[in-house]
């Protein structure tokens, strides 16, 4: 089983949110997630300062073996992405939680992080998904 | 995130005679032409990179082996495939060659050694078996030829500049006649038959074992150094070098000509003949030579970030093709395709990924050999 961190927020399509002092949210995708698709050889962030909407389509993740989308799990607005991940995407693959986080965003409603899954619920999900 | 959506898992998958190895060395199962085969064994880039600098092994057990057998097996074979077997008239010697319809589109494409004069044995794809063995059959029939196949036989590949050592270390003086084989020939070795072939542009050797030996013979390979290597990695493998995949880079709408593959196709007579040989095809693809062909296939490397990956569109100056496959190639560093193109198109494309157009140049492939980058 996967390593499922305590203090995040999780989607239904395998990203991970953590909320920061300031209020703004940090986005990546999960250990389960970068199991799934291997190797990580490309990485296409959103633009800083772009608006989405949860569910949005706004990165997508590149393995050898296929391209995948990864979704905004929030409304809200870019304020960074993690420039790293262009030399090095292979950091998704040995750090899915910490140094290959992906973007930040500022939510419009930051009530909308509470109705995203706990560690619980999506640990839930991954042993369905085993099935 | 979305996983991208895999094949239809069969009702009832297949497993080799190799399955418990898989599991022992931790290979993530996938389905494949409905059978239950290993994608990766922890890393396909590693995986990719052992092949290139030292060896690994694959099992291609779901691969099948045909023995073709009878008086007139030889002109049958002239008939049947697009390549002319009078080109392998010693025993052991390997050829490749497509299997056509009449209207020249490719069935399938296999390789076909030379027995003896009235047996040769066959290695078809996996994903078309059903649909070859029913051409293969309707085509024999009336000609006294037999076709058998070898099911009990599963087939390890063992690939890398140091494969075929390691081979030998392993397998001791079992496939001592191997030794001194030239590439493209076979031997039989007891009751394996050894190739000098593969599918990844380095040296090594394709092993066709009983079953009932497959495992001990992994095990033994295992023990000479040789890492399990899964599909993932036998296609960014192939791909470097510059062959094609049926299914994806040919199929049953495209000829050989135009699939880069005329190399395979014997149109003149065979030495010492005066007359051409008549097989299945191949007036489709007079025909098509003759009125000049359209598209023709390519490499191309990405210059700007990304990866390319089979059906992208790819732009021309003299107008659009089609990339057939594409990925990340980890000798390069930068990904890379095939591609179909108009026959005049050169030097520089764009390819239109998620509704951009990136730059990639077109070269000839392979783009990559025993070990090394052709491209800097």
């Amino acid at each position: 089983m996967s390593n499922v961190p305590t203090e995040l927020r999780y989607t239904k399509s395998h990203e991970w949110v953590r909320t920061e002092a300031d209020g703004s949210v940090t986005i990546g995708i999960t250990e389960h997630a970068q199991e799934l698709l291997g190797d990580m050889v490309f990485i296409e962030l959103p633009e800083t300062e772009a608006n989405y909407t949860a569910g949005d389509e706004c990165a997508v993740v590149e393995s050898v073996k296929a391209a995948s989308d990864v979704y905004s799990p929030i409304t809200g607005e870019i304020t960074a992405v993690n420039e790293d991940l262009a030399d090095s995407p292979e950091t998704v693959n040995q750090d899915a939680f910490g140094a290959g986080w992906m973007f930040k965003m500022q939510p419009e409603d930051a009530g909308e992080i509470d109705e995203l899954m706990d560690a619980d619920a999506y640990q839930e999900l991954l042993a369905e998904e085993d099935h | 995130m979305s996983q991208a959506p895999s094949s239809q898992p069969q009702p009832q998958p297949q497993r080799t005679p190799l399955f418990e190895q898989h599991l022992a060395a931790d290979a993530k199962i996938v389905d494949f032409a409905g059978w239950e085969m290993p994608i990766h064994y922890g890393s396909q880039l590693n995986e990719h990179h052992q092949v290139r600098n030292d060896a690994g092994m694959f099992d291609v057990s779901h691969m099948v082996v045909l023995d073709l057998t009878g008086d007139k097996v030889t002109d049958f074979l002239r008939h049947l495939l697009a390549n002319d077997v009078a080109r392998a008239q010693t025993p052991g010697k390997a050829l490749y060659s497509c299997l056509l319809n009449e209207n020249g589109g490719v069935i399938d494409d296999l390789i076909v050694y030379f027995m003896t004069d009235n047996w040769y044995r066959m290695v078809v794809n996996a994903g078309t078996r059903d649909k070859d063995l029913a051409w293969i059959t309707a085509q024999a029939e009336g000609t006294g030829v037999e076709i058998t196949e070898r099911a009990e036989l599963a087939m390890i590949a063992v690939q890398g500049p140091n494969a075929r050592d390691k081979a030998h270390t392993a397998l001791g003086a079992t496939i001592d006649p191997a030794r001194d084989l030239k590439p493209f020939f076979a031997a039989e070795c007891g009751e394996l038959y050894v190739a000098r072939t593969g599918y990844t542009g380095e040296d090594g050797y394709e092993i066709m074992v009983p079953a009932d030996q497959a495992g001990a013979t992994w095990d033994a390979l295992l023990a000479a150094g040789v890492k399990p290597i899964g599909l993932g990695a036998r296609d960014t493998l192939r791909l470097e070098a510059g062959m094609n995949l049926y299914g994806q880079d040919m199929n049953e709408e495209v000829s050989p000509l135009e699939a880069g593959l005329s190399w395979t196709v014997a149109l003149k007579p065979a030495e010492g003949e005066t007359t051409d040989r008549d097989f299945i095809g191949r007036a489709a693809l007079v025909k098509q030579k003759t009125a000049g062909l359209v598209n023709k296939l390519v490499g191309l490397i990405l210059e700007d970030r990304g990866v390319l990956r089979a059906h992208q569109k790819v732009v021309t100056e003299c107008g659009e093709g089609e990339t057939t496959s594409g990925t990340f190639s980890p000798t390069l560093g930068k990904s890379i395709a095939l591609a179909r193109v108009p026959v005049a198109a050169s030097e520089q494309c764009h390819v239109e990924i998620r509704g951009k157009q990136l730059t990639a140049r077109i070269v000839k492939y392979p783009f990559a050999r025993n070990g090394k980058s052709l491209f800097e």
